[in-house]
């Protein structure tokens, strides 16, 4: 991270406008919410711009955006971990252990009890 | 004998030992807030019907506000620090401090509103996931207003002794206190909202 004076009061400016931003973008999310939108598309536009705002204040504010490999590698493992966690509820969803599949109560087929 | 790599940085990592702890620190505490958040999805994606409207989305946006509000103010107070700027960064601090004090004011008066209509946890699977949520969150915020008092108060002694390291210290502090910001980003709009 540059520490000389003149690039800290550069991003001095940044970061005003960065939390002024972030205020338009929570404008922005609340006015949407407000028009009632079907329940999947108002999920993905505040997922959307959460992600945007997320990802503001982790560039700029906590400095991602100019960093040292250390902390990339860190970060990049939790991401994947992340998305496992986010996935659980699907793979929840997918599990027939338990549930009677429909191939083990399915009728035996004519051909093989001819078999036997 | 002295702790190393307080300022310097290390030659393996390029960094301070601090820095990499607090993001270490942080990649942990996205994993509790990534379960919680996945067994929101789960709770969710599992009930019939899913209460709308049931917080108040104005006095949310408020506390929104007031978050990033405070973010502002703690990376201004981290940037006087590196401007050589102590009363400046004393007031940015305090400034950060207050707002979170504001938030948590906020909150109490949204809980008492509940409780007192008998709309405890037990209520709803909503509520029960919104008070983990908010709660575990808040516990956050008093986490960090307990770090900036102590920064305020005797920690800020050691600005006269080294300065550098206490720039270092604002600088985890400010990093702890925007991944608070950061998670009420996203609580915001699944809580309030959708």
């Amino acid at each position: 991270m540059h520490s000389d004076p003149a690039s800290i009061k550069q991003g001095i400016r940044k970061y005003l406008m960065i939390g002024a931003a972030l205020y338009v973008f929570t404008v922005i999310t609340v006015a949407v919410n407000q028009v009632h939108l079907a329940v999947p598309l108002a999920i993905t536009v505040a997922l959307i711009v959460a992600t945007i705002k997320g990802s503001m204040v982790a560039t700029v504010f906590m400095h991602l955006s100019h960093e040292k490999r250390w902390i990339y590698g860190a970060l990049i493992l939790t991401v994947a971990f992340f998305i496992v966690l986010m996935c659980l509820p699907g793979f929840t969803v997918m599990d027939t252990i338990g549930r009677p599949s429909a191939w083990a109560s399915a009728p035996p087929a004519h051909g093989a009890e001819a078999g036997h | 004998m002295d702790i190393p790599y307080t300022v310097e940085t290390r030659p393996d990592t390029g960094l301070a030992n601090g820095k990499l702890g607090i993001w270490l620190f942080l990649a942990s505490e996205v994993m509790l807030f990534g379960a919680l958040f996945s067994t929101y999805v789960i709770l969710r994606a599992g009930s019939v019907t899913w209460p709308r409207g049931e917080l108040n989305v104005w006095l949310g946006m408020v506390n929104t506000f007031i978050l990033i509000g405070s973010s502002v103010t703690m990376v201004m107070a981290w940037a006087s620090l590196k401007l050589h700027d102590f009363g400046k960064h004393r007031w940015y601090l305090l400034a950060t401090f207050v707002l979170a004090g504001i938030f948590l004011v906020n909150k109490y008066f949204e809980y008492a509103d509940h409780f007192a209509r008998g709309e405890g946890p037990w209520h709803s699977t909503f509520l029960a996931i919104y008070f983990t949520l908010t709660g575990l969150h808040g516990l956050h915020i008093v986490g960090g207003m307990v770090v900036m008092a102590y920064l305020l108060g005797p920690g800020a002694k050691l600005y006269k002794r080294n300065p550098d390291q206490f720039t270092n210290r604002v600088e985890y502090t400010g990093l702890y206190w925007h991944f608070v910001d950061l998670v009420w980003i996203f609580l915001f709009p699944i809580l309030y909202l959708l």
